[in-house]
């Protein structure tokens, strides 16, 4: 007698892998847009730093992507050659950054749900994306530190900061349902254990951020409608511009290299 | 053990990494495997310390110069990213050697995952405070020694 054990098929280990690269990629370019631009030098060194990691996790993440689809896009193909409605990524990653209460509550919101996913995929049953997770875990790990200090400072500091605070909170807040939205590819990875169930997460996430902005003298923003669809591709006109500029050089100049 | 895989692996844990070049591969815990085929080729397995570590290239074509100038007719370097590397993985001697330079190490294995204070390299005090969780490079953290005065960097803890 032969015993089975169900894989996860390669086509859906690809979504999946694109899916998560893109998140990383997309929020990866977000922060580097605030090189040369952020409050203070040392925020500056930190901003980059995240967006290096996380640009790391998006080639690791992209990479087994194009393997697993097999039809020979590398990681610079998927990075530079798809448009806007072929990516995969969160809603919330694409948004524009706004002020630094924005890029902080939006790095909370996806560091909070990143640390609890990844920490579930590297004990999950898919080798190559428990690698990944394994080491990118340690990561959002310490992203999230940063962010979580940055939002109680925030939250707790001037009259100024505080509203501001509270601004960023309702306007990210309809982009925090599709991160627990599994697409079709994320419900089968998750019945065959190569990924937690998205809904199991949501729980966690949700007593996480609580806990830190009732610490915050913050309050978690009331429902006002939920956005989503980047998942399957319907994304924000943020997405567009931001692609532009990433891809602009490589489009322009084919296999350009430095 | 094919001829010449000590010397491989000896070679190749003496490159020096890039940005803190008193630091070898081998000090870092970066270099995981040397294998000789029979044929004399070289197979090398480094692992990043972070996952956009933008040295890790570098390190393979130095690896790889090192080995062909030293003979080897072949070399292959490779990356793997499982098991995860942490600071754990710091060799023997890496401690002391950041210390020495004046950058204060992260806590051995045994210790808390984050140290609650620093020893401030310049003057020994452990009155000093982080300024910022990230530094000049993406294993780094920059702290303030608030006895002398003297900013320091740190090999920050990841786990």
């Amino acid at each position: 007698m032969t015993v089975e054990t169900a894989v996860l098929s390669a086509l859906d280990l690809s979504e999946v892998g694109l899916a998560l690269g893109d998140d990383c990629l997309v929020l990866s370019h977000r922060l580097a847009e605030w090189t040369t631009r952020a409050p203070e030098l040392e925020e500056e060194v930190a901003l980059a730093n995240l967006a290096l990691d996380l640009l790391g996790q998006a080639r690791s993440l992209l990479t087994l992507a194009g393997e697993a689809e097999g039809r020979c896009r590398d990681e610079d193909q998927l990075a530079y050659w798809r448009d806007d409605r072929g990516f995969r990524n969160l809603l919330l990653v694409e948004q524009p950054n706004g002020d630094f209460a924005v890029t902080m509550t939006r790095q909370l919101f996806f560091s909070t749900f990143q640390e609890l996913l990844y920490a579930r995929v590297a004990a999950g049953n898919e080798p190559r994306l428990a690698a990944i997770a394994a080491k990118g875990v340690m990561e959002a790990r310490y992203h999230l530190e940063h962010s979580r200090l940055w939002v109680q400072r925030l939250g707790g500091g001037t009259e100024e900061s505080h509203s501001r605070m509270r601004r960023a909170l309702d306007l990210l807040w309809p982009y925090t349902q599709e991160l627990f939205e599994p697409t079709p590819p994320f419900v089968r990875a998750a019945d065959l254990g190569a990924l937690p169930p998205l809904s199991s997460l949501e729980g966690p996430w949700r007593q996480s951020i609580a806990a830190l902005l009732a610490a915050s003298q913050l309050e978690v923003p009331e429902f006002s409608g939920w956005q989503s669809g980047g998942r399957l591709g319907r994304h924000s006109e943020h997405l567009g511009h931001l692609l532009a500029e990433m891809q602009h050089l490589h489009r322009s100049h084919p296999n350009a290299s430095w | 053990m094919p001829a010449g895989e000590e010397l491989a692996r000896r070679l190749a844990a003496e490159v020096p990494d890039p940005e803190l070049p008193f630091l070898t591969l081998g000090d870092l815990g970066i270099l995981r495997r040397v294998e000789v085929s029979l044929a004399g080729t070289v197979r090398v397995v480094l692992t990043p310390t972070y996952s956009g570590c933008p040295a890790i290239s570098h390190m393979a074509d130095q690896v790889r110069r090192t080995l062909m100038d030293a003979g080897f007719p072949a070399v292959q370097v490779d990356t793997e990213l499982s098991p995860a590397w942490s600071t754990d993985r710091l060799g023997p001697g890496a401690r002391a050697k950041l210390e020495a330079m004046d950058i204060a190490p992260p806590p051995p294995p045994a210790a808390a995952a984050i140290a609650l204070t620093l020893k401030c390299p310049n003057c020994g005090s452990l009155h000093t405070r982080e300024l910022s969780h990230f530094g000049s490079t993406a294993c780094k953290s920059l702290w303030r020694c608030l006895e002398c005065g003297e900013p320091f960097e740190h090999f920050k803890a990841l786990r």
